[in-house]
């Protein structure tokens, strides 16, 4: 175990270096003069040759990559050409917003994904498993932005509904934009978390119904142990397994999508931070947040395989 | 009466086609017919390609015609899906843009499968140190979740239609990649291959007379499906103002509009998410159906 572990770990070292490089190269690869266009087209050259001398773009490539690892690996992202300020300091700011809204949207999608995928893998081909399978489909053909924007109209500009929550129909009450409080967390959470949940209740869904034709659930049952037991205690416990690498990549998938859901709820994230330096031409601050996000990506990708790992020696074990 | 062993060799004539290939594909066919829901994802997709062939002709407006009187306007009689901020018709602008929809989606893959198919065929083909370094760039491409890469891309390229499409395109490219590998390997071990090695035939004639024939299922399977995955994140783009420019008709950057006005006017916003949900719904449902089909592990 610790072999892999170690071997798994080696392996994500190119990955990683692999992640440098394309996000180095993006400054570069611009068309025109990165130094020009940060300083605007109309800037005074010697403005355009001060941001050159400053991000070293007069140094041969290899040698700004080389710095531009060294500093990265010392927490040295470079300065902001908007603020000014550390990128690092601009991403730390909203680092833990972004985790937030990926971590409640994961909880969130577990929940409703497994709920949903037991249920229909137990009733089989049932109006129930029918309409959640719909139900999940549209969840997975729906964009984010929109399911989000459709939630600020309903939940928190207010439509006429029957006063079963007295909250809802109070338009004060769920917030349109925003992060930290109740009220601004759940429009955002479902919206992130809707198509995850989709993914999560359809693999479920397959994985229950693969466990649930083997031969041992059928001695389980062969045995009169309660359906319920069946189910929850040797079904669903090896369901999962398939099941955890699809919530930690999903979990991944949320980083991306948080561009979008948090450019909607106007929330302070790294997604929003990526959009806001795209068009201000904020080159550094986006190689910096794309850099945090693709590394906390992999290093998710790394964990789910040793869980994964993990849980199906336990099961060897067993 | 007829003669009963003529009517034996019709009847075999009909069940029993002379090419095997023809055969798979004819069951494939079947398998497809009797699933619902990927007949109904076909029938969108069908409905789809007709209103962007034909739809442009007989839309009630211009797409980008402004009435500044009639701005706003809620769904009726007149505007079937009400007007937008500048008095234009919100149907015909959906119904002009469902071309640049499927255009989008069908380009990008076309682009990224043919690119992932040919490096995942190389790799698993040649193996060795080719196959490392292949896999270990498709390693990297897969290290941007979701829509970052794209993002990331056409940030560099700038916002317009054609970077969206060469960005959700390169984006696909270690997804067709690695699901090819896995089934050049597999074929690559048969015997036939071998055989038509032992025989002389050429790396070229082998990878495409041979081997790609044999792997086209998964390929047609995951090019489906990530249709709909493009339709999402070309729109996505579009509605982060990274994609079509104003004042393309392309559903993103029209719902990207209505976000402004969702106190007043939400059909500006709703209609052009419709589309969307419906255009990725159908991909979405056929390319399930394809994957049960093509499965042979699945039911007839």
């Amino acid at each position: 175990m610790f072999k892999f572990i170690v071997r798994r770990i080696i392996q994500t070292i190119p990955v990683i270096i692999g992640v440098t490089i394309i996000v180095f190269s993006m400054m570069h690869l611009v068309p025109g003069d990165p130094a020009q266009i940060m300083a605007g087209e109309s800037a005074p050259a010697q403005q355009v040759e001060n941001i050159r001398e400053r991000l070293g773009l007069n140094e041969p490539l290899p040698k700004q990559y080389l710095s531009y690892l060294g500093n990265a690996l010392l927490g040295d992202l470079g300065n902001s050409m908007r603020s000014g300020r550390a990128v690092t300091d601009e991403i730390s700011a909203r680092f833990w917003v972004t985790i937030e809204l990926a971590i409640y949207s994961t909880i969130l999608a577990v929940f409703i994904g497994l709920i949903a995928g037991v249920i229909s893998a137990t009733k089989k081909y049932s109006p129930q498993d029918t309409i959640i399978m719909l139900i999940a489909l549209f969840g997975l053909s729906m964009p984010n932005f929109w399911l989000g924007l459709m939630l600020i109209q309903w939940f928190s500009i207010g439509i006429d509904l029957p006063n079963w929550f007295p909250f809802i129909n109070d338009t004060s009450w769920f917030k349109p934009s925003g992060w930290g409080s109740f009220q601004q967390i759940v429009l955002p959470v479902i919206t992130l978390g809707t198509g995850s949940a989709a993914i999560i209740a359809r693999m479920t869904r397959s994985s229950m119904l693969e466990v649930i034709g083997q031969d041992y659930i059928r001695t389980a049952r062969a045995k009169g142990i309660k359906e319920r037991i069946v189910i929850y205690r040797h079904a669903l416990k090896n369901a999962l397994i398939p099941v955890v690498t699809v919530v930690g990549l999903q979990f991944g998938g949320l980083l991306g999508g948080a561009v979008l859901t948090e450019t909607v709820f106007a929330i302070n994230g790294m997604g929003k931070l990526v959009i806001d330096s795209i068009a201000a031409r904020d080159f550094p601050v986006v190689q910096g947040t794309i850099l945090v996000i693709a590394l906390l990506f992999v290093l998710v990708n790394l964990f789910v395989d040793i869980t994964y790992r993990l849980l199906n020696k336990r099961i060897d074990l067993d | 009466m007829s003669d009963p062993v003529q009517m034996m060799n019709k009847s075999n004539s009909v069940i029993k086609p002379s090419n095997p290939k023809t055969k798979k594909w004819i069951d494939i066919f079947d398998k497809l017919r009797k699933n619902k829901s990927a007949m109904v994802g076909a029938a969108l997709i069908i409905f789809l390609l007709l209103v962007a062939i034909f739809g442009p002709f007989f839309s009630p407006y211009s797409p980008n015609t402004q009435d500044m009187l009639n701005k706003l306007q809620p769904p009726s009689s007149d505007h079937w899906f009400g007007t937008d901020n500048f008095g234009r018709d919100i149907f015909s602008r959906i119904i002009h843009g469902t071309w640049i929809t499927l255009f989008v989606g069908f380009s990008s893959v076309a682009l990224g499968a043919t690119v992932g198919t040919l490096l995942g065929i190389i790799s698993g083909y040649y193996g060795g140190r080719l196959d490392s370094i292949i896999m270990r760039c498709m390693d990297v491409l897969l290290a941007f979740p979701g829509i970052l890469l794209a993002l990331a891309i056409v940030s560099i390229l700038g916002g317009s239609l054609v970077n969206v499409i060469i960005a959700i395109a390169i984006s696909s490219i270690p997804i067709f990649a690695r699901i090819t590998r896995g089934s050049t390997l597999s074929v690559k071990k048969l015997e036939y291959i071998d055989a038509m090695k032992a025989l002389g035939a050429s790396d070229r004639r082998i990878i495409f007379k041979h081997i790609f024939p044999n792997i086209t299922s998964p390929i047609i399977v995951q090019a489906t499906l990530y249709i709909a995955t493009a339709v999402l994140s070309a729109s996505g783009l579009s509605f982060l103002g990274l994609g079509a420019q104003p004042p393309t008709p392309e559903w993103g950057a029209m719902l990207s509009d209505g976000r402004n006005f969702l106190y007043n006017a939400p059909h500006v916003a709703f209609f052009p998410g419709i589309a969307i949900v419906v255009a990725v719904l159908a991909f979405n449902m056929f390319g399930d159906g394809l994957r049960d089909a093509f499965d042979p592990k699945s039911k007839e």
